[in-house]
């Protein structure tokens, strides 16, 4: 040490002498602090004393009937969605690693075409499928069909809803996998082949749960995402989700005000849900990772937060804003959006 | 399986072994036998091909020409006629997984699974390759952590271990697959040097107790007391080769000396 007295601290023997120093002051922060508060006191005031927010008509609806089956509507289309997108996703990036040619073509093909267009676009398509192909056939390409059906049937409008919300999700997901695959190291790969792992072994007992860790932030993020695209069904025309159930029912009383705020007040509820569950997962996937070092190896958490990182902005998990976006999840029909 | 307990057969047989990445020209023709329970310490400067002859072996990567041959068995192809001439067949990646889980491998960054535990990683490829039960597989696990001293560290993650102790389940996970030869590519390279004595006693341990043994490594100590065969390899071929006492002793080769002059 340079300090002149640092020595005299030092001396065996002799406690060193602790500094009781007066702390800086920073009455800048105070008036900070009590500024904002102000602001928020008055910003809640307003809320609750506006009449025109219609507080006891939100009161009368928060728990009615057709709310509360659009809220589990809402919840099996976003669930559901999110099951088969991330099946998808993980057979994408595969497919996308993959050394066959044909399938990588595919797989880039998949991404391009449904990341690159409006997912608007897309519900409305899947809604008009059957208009499109009235028949689906199943048999020999190109060759005798075994059995046919009337796509009418088959695809109806929560499938299809379904089935359109999935396909697009599955080509952002797809990258975010690919991401999180390519951020698990090279001698994970190599030490599970030397052990005579066959690849779907290694890829499902070694790869894939060390790139979980990468994979379900950017997910918890997309789920969340996927309850609020839900709003957009209407255009298969799916008409029993929350938004439109809301919707409905405001447009009903001519009161679109209040029912904003129920389905605002679900919508929150559920993403509340949600995160916890992500908190939840991202520690399952995190063990072995974030537990206390005793000794940094090669594998030290630095490497492993970077790498998340890396992946997180590789995935380009913001989507490009849909016209869910850029109607602020409101009641009006967003038809006119086409 | 044409695989034999007959002593006289080597445990590995490598003929003629070139590999190209590309156009790089990595191994020009690698010759080595090792017989049964004994120990080939290789030795070699940076880039010479140490680490890619140990990865032909175990068929890690594939060779461009030549041999090689495990306790009688020809690694990664079939051998096989086709308009009248003998021909290899490449074998399936299946098939290949199988050959390879004969064989251990130790690498220097210990490339433990790091979500698994010490016992979860010595147990998972017994499970998923050997077919074994969870109960035997579990048992085996714990035998092998008590070999190499670490049956008191089978709950904890790697990242909870020091580089010693990672190293020495990644040979236990290595050694509950029953191999027939375990390599090892720089074993304590990555290690504090107050740490690479606890792995090479594991090593001596094993040796001792028969284990056939390929070692790359700079512990020219190590060599000296456990090898039974030295190797020196530069640029991509084999140098000179004999006992610890010829190669490491009276070197014939000037740049076995100039190498050796370095390291010690
Ligand atoms: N996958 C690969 N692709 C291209 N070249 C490679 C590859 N692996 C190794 N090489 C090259 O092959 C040569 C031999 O590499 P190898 O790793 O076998 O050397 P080594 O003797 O193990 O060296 P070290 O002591 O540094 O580990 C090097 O020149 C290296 O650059
Ligand atoms: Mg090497």
């Amino acid at each position: 040490m340079s300090s002149p007295t640092g020595s005299d601290a030092t001396t065996p023997g002799r406690e060193p002498e602790r500094i009781h120093a007066v702390p800086v002051r920073y009455p800048g922060r105070w008036v900070a602090a009590a500024v904002v508060a102000v602001i928020a006191a008055m910003a809640v005031h307003g809320l609750i004393t506006n009449p025109r927010f219609a507080w006891p008509t939100v009161g009368k609806y928060l728990f009615a009937t057709p709310v509360l089956q659009g809220v589990l509507w809402t919840l099996a289309l976003t669930v559901g969605s999110m099951v088969i997108a991330v099946v998808l996703a993980v057979l994408l990036a595969v497919m996308r690693g993959s050394d066959n040619p044909v399938t990588r073509a595919v797989s880039w093909f998949y991404i391009w075409v449904f990341r690159g267009t409006p997912i608007y676009t897309q519900l409305v398509f899947w809604g008009l499928i059957s208009v499109l192909y009235p028949k689906i056939s199943l048999g020999v390409p190109f060759g005798p069909e075994w059995l046919s059906f009337t796509t009418k049937d088959l695809v109806t409008a929560f499938r299809g809803a379904l089935l359109g919300l999935a396909l697009n999700e599955a080509a952002y997901l797809a990258e975010i996998v690919r991401a999180g695959l390519q951020s698990v190291d090279r001698g994970q790969h190599e030490a599970a082949r030397a052990l005579g792992m066959k690849e779907g072994t290694i890829l499902r007992r070694v790869v894939l749960p060390q790139a979980m860790r990468v994979i379900v932030p950017p997910t918890g993020n997309e789920t969340i995402s996927m309850l609020k695209t839900t709003s957009l069904v209407l255009a298969v025309p799916f008409t029993l989700d929350l938004n439109y159930a809301t919707s409905a029912v405001g447009n009903r009383i001519f009161q679109p005000v209040p029912l904003l705020i129920v389905a605002a007040f679900w919508y929150l509820l559920v993403t509340s849900v949600l995160m916890v569950g992500q908190y939840y997962l991202e520690r399952y996937y995190g063990r072995g990772f974030d537990v206390h070092k005793v000794n940094a190896g090669p594998q030290g958490p630095r490497r492993g937060r970077a790498a998340r990182q890396a992946a997180i902005n590789a995935a380009h998990t913001t989507p490009e804003p849909t016209p869910l976006d850029e109607m602020g999840g409101g009641l009006h029909n967003p038809g006119g959006v086409q | 399986m044409s695989t034999t307990t007959d002593a006289t057969v080597p445990m590995v047989e490598l003929r003629g072994v070139h590999k190209w990445f590309g156009d790089a020209h990595v191994l020009r023709g690698i010759d080595l036998v090792v017989p049964k329970g004994t120990v080939c310490v290789v030795l070699g400067p940076s880039g010479s091909g140490k680490s890619t002859a140990l990865r032909c072996i175990n068929q890690l990567e594939e060779i461009g020409a030549g041999r090689v041959i495990l306790n009688g068995e020809l690694m990664g192809y079939r051998e096989g006629v086709r308009g009248g001439r003998p021909t290899l067949y490449r074998l399936h990646p299946k098939a290949i997984a199988h050959q390879r889980a004969e064989v251990g491998m130790v690498f220097q960054r210990f490339n433990l699974f790091p979500h698994m535990t010490a016992l979860g990683n010595v147990v998972e490829a017994q499970v998923q390759v050997l077919r074994r039960g969870k109960d035997e597989a579990r048992s085996r696990a714990v035998d092998m952590l008590r070999r190499v001293g670490l049956d008191d560290r089978m709950e904890h993650y790697p990242a909870q271990l020091s580089g010693g102790q990672q190293q020495r389940v990644a040979i236990a996970r290595a050694l509950a697959m029953d191999p027939e030869l375990m390599l090892f590519d720089e074993p304590t390279s990555a290690l504090d040097p107050e740490l690479v004595g606890e792995v090479l006693a594991v090593m001596r341990d094993l040796a001792a107790s028969g284990m056939t043994m390929i070692v790359v490594t700079h512990e020219i100590g190590f060599a000296r007391e456990v090898a039974d065969q030295v190797v020196f390899m530069a640029d991509g071929v084999v140098v000179e080769q004999g006992t610890p006492d010829e190669v490491l002793g009276s070197p014939r080769e000037a740049r076995t000396r100039d190498f050796l002059s370095r390291v010690l």
